[in-house]
């Protein structure tokens, strides 16, 4: 019972850093997912220079951790005189990060339009413009649904790591919490069940919709 | 001691921390992957609920409760330790689901035909089943990898000496632009040792539809 009260008083710290961790995916997500359809247009584009920009953000993107790129804008651009808050840096990293998983999804999802499908529109005499907009892009952000709510996820649950760069999130403030009394496994436990809350149902939410998809397939 | 030998000196912990606890995964799945795809409902509830809720939580909050909150006598976790359990058990739980997707994409037509043949159970799961799935999962699992070795940055937050923390004691002590640098070439480090793990990636998946489908 001890636990249960330990963690009453905790909650409405907890719940503050709470809401900083869902701003900042919610910013990071909002951002990212336009941003990933770009990157991936520029993947695609036939436009070297694009291409190549392109392709340089998604491979960073995902290829560098996100506690690097978190690092990289707080610590590293102060260093030529670029300084940003810690919070708009985590959301500045996390945006960056959810452009390029994002964009690789939304390719895979544009890519898995059936052929015949550009054929009948290029026969019905639809614009490439059209056929893009309205064939192309309607589909293939559909099957991409899934894949998005995963990239959504990640982001909520790498919020957590702006704590290493001091921003008043769930983490961070459990830290504070637990340093104050050092009852880090009650604090940390708490955290991980806010955690939790939230991203398991997200998960489940996803499976079903992956599980409706496969069924239309 | 110019940037790059710093982030190197943190490259054996790196990769040691990442092998290691992809040691741990792919053999601890095996049980958990086993209970996820059991006819049994209690044990496959359970076994799902230990992989929802590991999955769940930020893998930064399993290392500090396993670094901070874990104290059991005089024992407490070592840095170190408690990065390679936490990532272990996280792994663990990632490879499972993985594995369990593969199991369950073997076609039914070939445990039909093993039954038809008179395999026994046993024979069927390990020369028919297994076999397949690992074919169809193997893409997965050198994927995962890569996730694996960029999340072992993670353990830079409890003070494991790895490349992301020599990165960080090195931009501390360079507060000029040189300060920049480590971010910059341990990002690179990371992408080029994904590199060949993603063409295996890659190469495995090639391999692996052609030989299903045809």
């Amino acid at each position: 019972m001890s636990w249960l009260t330990a963690w009453a008083g905790y909650l409405p710290q907890m719940m503050s850093g709470l809401g900083v961790s869902l701003m900042i995916a919610a910013v990071s997500i909002v951002a990212g997912y336009p941003l990933g359809l770009v990157l991936s247009l520029m993947v695609r584009a036939k436009n070297l220079a694009a291409r190549t920009l392109g392709l340089a953000l998604v491979e960073v993107g995902r290829g560098a951790p996100a506690l690097v790129i978190l690092y990289l804008f707080y610590y590293g651009l102060p260093k030529f005189g670029i300084a940003f808050e810690s919070i708009t840096a985590a959301c500045l990293a996390l945006i960056w990060n959810a452009a390029a998983y994002s964009s690789e999804i939304i390719r895979a999802g544009i890519q898995s339009v059936p052929r015949g499908q550009l054929e009948a529109s290029n026969a019905l005499g639809l614009s490439q413009r059209d056929t893009f907009f309205r064939i192309t892009m309607p589909q293939g952000m559909r099957s991409a649904i899934p894949g998005l709510m995963g990239v959504a996820i990640q982001m909520f649950q790498g919020t957590s790591l702006a704590y290493g760069i001091a921003v008043p999130e769930l983490m961070k403030t459990a830290y504070n919490i637990g340093s104050q009394d050092f009852n880090y496994l009650q604090i940390f436990t708490l955290a991980g069940l806010c955690y939790a809350v939230i991203s398991m149902p997200a998960t489940w939410i996803t499976v079903f919709f992956e599980k409706r998809m496969a069924r239309h397939a | 001691m110019n940037a790059f030998t710093a982030v190197l000196e943190g490259l054996p912990l790196t990769v040691g921390l990442t092998l290691a606890a992809f040691a741990i995964g792919i053999s601890g799945a095996v049980p958990l992957a086993l209970g996820l795809s059991s006819p049994v409902v209690p044990l496959q509830l359970a076994c799902r609920l230990f992989v929802d809720l590991v999955r769940g939580v930020p893998i930064i909050v399993w290392l500090f409760l396993l670094k901070f909150g874990i104290q059991i006598g005089t024992f407490k976790f070592n840095p170190v330790g408690a990065a390679i359990v936490g990532l272990g058990v996280v792994s663990v739980a990632y490879l499972a689901e993985i594995y369990r997707g593969g199991l369950q994409a073997v076609p039914r037509g070939q445990l039909e035909a093993a039954h038809a043949l008179g395999l026994p159970r046993g024979s069927t799961f390990f020369r028919v089943v297994v076999p397949q799935a690992f074919r169809i999962v193997s893409p997965s699992i050198a994927t995962y990898l890569v996730g694996l070795l960029k999340d072992s940055s993670i353990a830079s937050t409890i003070i494991v000496a790895e490349m992301v923390f020599q990165s960080q004691s090195f931009a501390r002590q360079h507060p000029t632009v040189e300060g920049i640098l480590p971010y910059v070439i341990v990002g690179v480090v990371y992408i080029a040792l994904s590199l060949p793990v993603a063409y295996l990636s890659r190469w495995l998946d090639a391999r692996m539809r052609k030989v299903v489908h045809v």
